[in-house]
């Protein structure tokens, strides 16, 4: 009998800590194939952040930093500037990246920086047990936001993605989705993309992706999928918002 | 061994950084340390390095962590308030037994303080500063040509135990011009960096490596600060560095680091000629602190700083209760003459 799939050699055998229902599995899949159908298991360095994917350095099966909260991409930036033949990638989270990360990411932009970032929007901080996080939606209820995320008090969601677009050395800004199969198609271009811009010497490149959090959102994983289908995507800037290509 | 040449302190440090194959360095301009980051953005390309103007100090510190992990010899500069930026970046970069160096030319505090020389960072340097239980190496200099030949050793002693190692210096120092001349090439044998990052193709096993400091087994986590334990009393007992001047025959000494240590010199001078037998013991290692050098049978100590008084709880430390250790200090950027430090001595230990 013919295999018709694998697991990607990208990933390590490692069992992961995600809850049931987590994208972030989806997303680690997606980068693993990427290295692996480009050959570039072997020569790339990835960057982990504070959060749910703060183990992912066991997961990605590569040269792997711990980075501290938010620092990825000025990480990053110290590994590629050593390492200029090599690729260099952050894995995100949105508390991490767009709260107390916001300065670093938008700076690497700035300079141009050769890495790749991969953000992972799941509106809501899930390693700390739920919080209100700079992306999440209003009147959206968290640990700290019980009634609803107020605008009043707390307020906008930040879109990322729209905001780094404005950068000029920033080469490749791409939003998507990991909600359906066909969004899992469009994310895996991107995220293809995203190192094409990096190996073609272009400039910074980013790509968001609206994930779910199904434990701290306090849905099945399925409702989950519906909560950000409704919620999520309509709030979000989705698309190629800058390419070289 | 160089040619003589005049130099500012700061550009100095950075040199001598350059000479000692620094590659990268990420920096934020800062006053008065502003002359390094100045001097490397043109250097440090020229010698075939990189060169970054970070967005802030704690980007600074973040990018050396990331290029202290692929093995790459790195180094961040700044003053007393991006010192206290850097913090949360040292305490991750001594957690994973990253080589780097770090410079403080301090400046008065606390807050925005002052720019002019202070040694108020004392206890960030030399306790700590960062979260949980680490060790940074410091050494403090007190003339240029000692400042390049520390940030050389600093180099080597980073490598050397695998954490980063900080020249403290100060205002006066870094803004002071001196001959120095900047000798070659280190004779240590230094550990190859086989845990560093570089692209698993690269590595001889084929085994990718993995540089953190993440640990959610308390056993495991225990076992770890352990062997920094270890690691940081080996360094206590190897890396004591100190300087004693007419320390022989002294009855009273002066006690103080880099620009202290160098006014006190003159103190000495000035007392002797009155027939008061002072001697100096100037601490150039900080952590480890030299406790060895006070095993001293004198009648008294006094300690000099340009603080409040930090130091001093390690001279106390060091010397016991069998003999009196005193204090003085100037802030805000005043420092001693070499006249008021003689008054001083007289009148703590009642030689009037």
């Amino acid at each position: 009998m013919n295999k018709v799939f694998d697991k990607t050699k990208g990933l390590t055998d490692v069992k992961t800590h995600y809850c049931p229902g987590c994208t972030h599995g989806i997303i680690h899949r997606i980068i693993g194939e990427i290295l692996e159908e480009k050959n570039l298991l072997g020569q790339t360095i990835g960057v982990t952040p504070v959060g749910c994917a703060g183990f992912a350095e066991r997961y990605f099966n590569c040269d792997m930093v711990g980075a501290a909260h938010g620092r990825a991409s000025a990480v990053a930036t110290g590994v590629k500037r050593s390492l200029s033949d090599k690729v260099v990638f952050t894995y995100q989270g949105d508390g991490d990246l767009a709260s107390i990360g916001t300065a670093e990411a938008i700076h690497s932009a700035a300079r141009g920086e050769l890495i790749t970032v991969i953000f992972v929007n799941n509106a809501i901080y899930g390693m700390t047990g739920g919080q209100m996080a700079p992306t999440t939606l209003p009147e959206q209820k968290t640990s700290t936001s019980p009634h609803g995320r107020s605008i009043e008090k707390a307020g906008f969601p930040l879109d990322m993605p729209k905001i780094l677009s404005q950068i000029e050395g920033a080469a490749y800004i791409a939003s998507g989705s990991v909600d359906s199969p066909k969004s899992i198609i469009q994310a895996k271009k991107y995220i293809e993309k995203a190192f094409d811009t990096q190996l073609a010497g272009k400039g910074f490149s980013f790509v968001s992706l609206l994930s779910t959090c199904p434990t701290n959102w306090g849905l099945s994983p399925r409702d989950a999928i519906n909560w950000l289908q409704e919620n999520m995507i309509p709030y979000y800037t989705l698309g190629e918002l800058k390419t070289w290509k | 061994m160089g040619k003589k040449q005049l130099m500012k302190g700061n550009e100095a440090i950075a040199e001598a950084a350059v000479q000692a194959g620094c590659k990268t360095y990420f920096g934020y301009p800062i006053t008065p340390a502003s002359e390094v980051i100045e001097y490397l953005s043109w250097r440090l390309s020229e010698a075939g390095g990189e060169f970054v103007q970070a967005e802030s100090e704690v980007a600074a510190i973040n990018m050396v962590q990331g290029s202290a992990a692929c093995g790459v010899r790195t180094m961040t500069g700044t003053s007393s308030p991006g010192m206290s930026l850097k913090q949360e970046g040292i305490s991750y970069i001594a957690a994973n037994e990253l080589p780097c160096v770090l410079i403080n030319v301090q400046r008065g505090g606390p807050g925005l303080g002052g720019l002019g020389p202070a040694q108020g960072d004392y206890f960030q340097a030399v306790k700590g500063g960062g979260h949980g239980d680490y060790r940074t190496i410091v050494l403090a200099p007190s003339t240029v040509q000692e400042a390049a030949d520390l940030v050389m050793e600093a180099f080597d002693l980073a490598d050397l135990y695998c954490n980063p190692v900080m020249v403290l210096t100060d205002g006066i120092l870094g803004q002071m011009m001196e001959v120095v001349q900047f000798k070659s090439g280190t004779q240590r044998e230094l550990p190859v960096k086989d845990w560093a990052v570089k692209g698993s193709a690269e590595h001889a096993d084929g085994q990718r490596r993995i540089v953190t400091s993440y640990y959610l087994d308390s056993e495991k986590f225990e076992k770890f600060v352990k062997h920094l334990g270890e690691k940081y009393a080996q360094i206590q007992k190897a890396e004591q560095r100190w300087e004693e001047y007419l320390t022989d025959d002294a009855e009273y000494l002066i006690v103080g680091f880099g620009t202290c240590g160098r006014i006190a010199k003159s103190t000495v001078q000035m007392a002797r000629k009155e027939g008061i037998k002072l001697g100096v013991i100037r601490p150039i290692s900080l952590w480890p602190f030299p406790v060895e050098a006070f095993a001293k049978d004198v009648k008294g100590y006094l300690t000099v700083e340009l603080s409040l008084g930090q130091m001093i709880e390690d001279v106390k430390l060091a010397v016991g209760d069998t003999t009196p250790v005193e204090f003085y200090g100037r802030q805000g950027g005043m420092v001693p003459t070499p006249e008021e430090l003689l008054e001083q001595v007289k009148e703590k230990f009642d030689l009037k």
